[in-house]
């Protein structure tokens, strides 16, 4: 459970030195428990309260850095049940199985494919994260020679090497063991095996149970053996197992600190149908999974999960914000229509929804208001007739247009006096209120 | 160290909701628990989804779900029976789109007409949508909820700006209620209050608090719902216990995802495949928020999202 900000006081050296940038130990110990300030400020701190802050500051979902590099994937460090209590922090990754009885070529094409899945998203890179390399043949030799096609099609992505068989894992480990794969398939019968060989190769170890009982248990034994970073699957399966587990194991360590599972969960969710697969998938996202396991990576099924992904872990205190820039909307002509909006992403998306609805070639000016709503960002002075007047005048665009008309808001036309004072030689036309009626005022003006 | 699980009980519990007459009819809510948390409590029904149909050709609709009603759509009547009796839908959504003053501006008698006639042709419980424009769904969904009267039928929506006049209708015509508010917890709160205060049972509402799709704001829709559902279980907060309603399709069937061919983009894959996807996981998010009642359009759509409630409980 992680301490108050008065039980962080008790141990901190009381002098209110001031050395650590705050006017007390108090209000240091307040943005401590807030998580808002690092112990390491406190030049003056003992060994022993060290110990204890560290361990109750741990984060209950331990941190962990899968893979290296730049498709390096950061799991863990959740503190919350619920995005609205604050937010979830390390999207989960997605990871699809290639099993080592494929033909070499049928491989290369799922590892061209996870390389090639990066899609662009209101400026997030997302994609595939990872790859899942199944044992499937039982064989040690067709491991390591599938993990030598993985690591040389699909270099830099990290790797799952999902087998039970330790000799196979350590074959396998000359290929992708520098960079700080998963070894997954870690269970009651050959833990001390496994963790040996996860242990050498710096790798993190899977842990595979059946039950959260057995599960805490596994975890207790690998972290005895030296091996402090796994990631763990309770044996659920079906999706209504997997809500069930997930959300015990994130309850267990958000609100009772229980560490034997303070771990990033890997969800098995593989299904024959790839729409379903999508779908019980989705929930895995919501519902506290680190890595996705799928079966297939289609562009599309991609798309919607990496949009979902990307949604839920969204900041809830962080509007998410597009580009400030003109953006054409169809193959807008010199007569074609401006329009003006804030840079929250939603608008955005609603406004240019509804413009490219209405078939008529547009340009849409976004301009930068800290990802404000348009009446939010006029309540807060971003949206503002001489903002509008310079963002428009340094955009550059009366160039491109024939007739200088700039379309506003109906939220805001009580701006649309001073914009014209402020921008001579522009026409100001007050639009619809909401973006719903874009299409019907497009049709109007004919 | 001996793992204990970390159960919860609830102090409040979600109205269950029954619409429809006879044999048709469907119950959903009812649990004492989040979404498919069965494993700590009770979740009697399982959530239910309802075909959206129109009184006016779905000439609007994009193409791909346009589709698989095009021997149908021309007649609402027509394609009622056939989500009924070939789709197998367990409830129907009539959205009197045709009113709207933008579109065909359609009369209220016209609607009552269209909302009589398809009452007739089927068994299974109807919802009944306006156009969205309050000062025309005010005398819409009144005509509407005379002419369904015995029906017991889900009025909808009723908003800040209109939910006198349509409350006041479904409480004498004994249906159900959509109260629809915008993405605001407090609004949420606040309206259905409102709407108990002039004497409407509040077992007889459902909350709408405002649907969006996957990657259009979902995020909002979703921590909206949670929190609702919190608010009714841990607070017992009788205000926040009526089932919640995902109105998918129509936000759904509008964005770029579900219309943008794959010839313009295509690293976003097939058009078909992608457009189903987006209705059936924006469903999916909902549901595991808190949703209990979806109306959706595309068959492939309904039959994966039954599969996967099928999975979840």
């Amino acid at each position: 459970m992680a301490l108050s900000g008065v039980e962080i006081f008790k141990l901190l050296p009381k002098t209110n030195c001031k050395k650590c940038g705050h006017p007390t130990c108090l209000a240091f110990a307040m943005k401590l428990a807030q998580r808002q300030a690092t112990l390491e400020s406190c030049p003056d701190v003992s060994e022993e309260a060290k110990k204890i802050l560290g361990e109750a500051s741990a984060p209950p979902v331990r941190p962990i850095t899968f893979g290296a590099g730049d498709k390096a994937v950061k799991m863990g460090e959740e503190t919350v049940l619920f995005r609205h209590d604050k937010k979830f922090v390390n999207p989960c990754a997605f990871a699809v199985e290639i099993p080592d009885t494929l033909a070499e070529a049928e491989m290369a094409s799922l590892s061209e494919q996870v390389v090639q899945s990066e899609i662009d998203r209101v400026g997030q890179k997302l994609r595939i994260d990872a790859i899942v390399l199944t044992n499937a043949s039982g064989d040690a030799g067709k491991l390591e020679a599938a993990a030598k096609v993985v690591a040389a099609k699909a270099t830099g992505v990290p790797v799952i090497i999902n087998t039970t068989n330790a000799q196979a894992a350590e074959a396998a480990m000359k290929h992708v063991g520098d960079k700080r794969p998963i070894l997954y398939g870690a269970n009651a019968s050959n833990v001390e095996a496994m963790a040996a060989v996860a242990k050498a190769n710096k790798a993190i170890l899977g842990i595979a149970a059946n039950g959260l009982e057995e599960l805490s248990t596994l975890t207790e034994k690998v972290k005895s053996l030296g091996v402090e970073d796994m990631v763990i699957d309770s044996g659920a399966r079906k999706a209504k197992e997997i809500i069930e587990n997930n959300t015990l194991i994130r309850r267990a360590a958000v609100k009772k600190n229980f560490k034997p599972l303070g771990y990033p969960i890997i969800n098995f969710m593989q299904r024959e149908d790839g729409l379903h697969e999508a779908l019980v998938a989705s929930t895995g996202v919501a519902k506290y999974a680190s890595i996705v396991v799928l079966s297939s990576v289609e562009k599309w099924k991609n798309l919607a999960l990496f949009t979902l992904r990307q949604n839920i872990y969204t900041d809830p205190q962080v509007p998410m914000q597009v580009e400030q820039k003109v953006y054409n909307i169809g193959d807008p002509k010199a007569g074609s229509p401006l329009f003006i909006t804030t840079n929250f992403s939603l608008t955005y998306f609603i406004v240019s929804g509804e413009i490219e609805n209405s078939k008529v070639a547009s340009r849409l000016a976004v301009m930068d208001c800290e990802g404000l709503s348009v009446l939010t960002a006029w309540a807060a002075g971003k949206f503002t007739a001489s903002k509008i007047a310079q963002f428009i005048t340094e955009s550059g665009i009366e160039k491109e247009i024939a007739e200088k008309e700039l379309i506003i808001p109906g939220y805001v036309a009580i701006l649309s006096g001073s914009i014209e004072d402020k921008l001579p030689g522009w026409k100001i036309t007050v639009g619809p209120r909401e973006a719903n009626a874009i299409p019907a005022f497009l049709k109007t003006r004919g | 160290m001996a793992f204990t699980p970390t159960k919860e009980t609830y102090s409040g519990k979600v109205y269950s909701v029954t619409i429809g007459t006879g044999d048709g009819a469907v119950t959903f809510g009812g649990e004492n628990v989040l979404p498919f948390h069965s494993f700590e409590g009770a979740a009697p029904n399982k959530p239910v989804i309802a075909y959206e149909i129109q009184d006016v050709p779905p000439a609007d609709w994009p193409e791909n779900v346009q589709k698989p009603f095009a021997a149908v759509s021309g007649d609402p009547v027509t394609w009622a029976k056939h989500c009924q009796d070939e789709l197998k839908a367990t409830a129907l959504a009539l959205r009197l789109v045709g009113t709207h003053p933008d579109r065909e501006n359609r009369s209220a008698e016209e609607a009552a007409k269209t909302v009589k006639d398809v009452l007739a042709a089927i068994k299974v419980p109807l919802i009944i949508l306006g156009s969205n424009h309050p000062e025309k769904d005010s005398s819409v969904l009144v005509a509407a909820s005379e002419a369904a009267k015995g029906g017991n039928c889900v009025i909808g929506k009723a908003q800040e700006a209109n939910y006198k006049t349509i409350a006041a209708a479904a409480m004498a015509n004994n249906h159900k209620l959509i109260a629809m508010s915008e993405l605001d917890i407090n609004l949420s709160k606040q309206l259905n209050i409102l709407i108990t205060q002039m004497g409407f049972e509040k077992e007889r509402l459902i909350t709408d608090p405002m649907c969006s799709a996957l990657g259009y704001g979902l995020e909002y829709t979703y921590s909206v719902m949670e929190r609702i559902r919190l608010a009714a279980l841990t607070q017992n907060d009788a205000t926040m216990q009526p089932p919640m309603l995902g109105d998918i399709g129509m936000y759904v069937w509008k964005v770029k995802e579900t219309q943008a061919p794959e010839a313009d983009l295509p690293h976003w894959g097939a058009l078909e495949e992608r457009g189903i996807a987006w209705e059936a996981m924006t469903a999916t998010g909902l549901l595991v928020a808190g949703a209990e009642l979806l109306i959706m359009r595309h068959p492939k759509a309904v039959a994966e999202v039954q599969k996967t409630i099928a999975e979840l409980i």
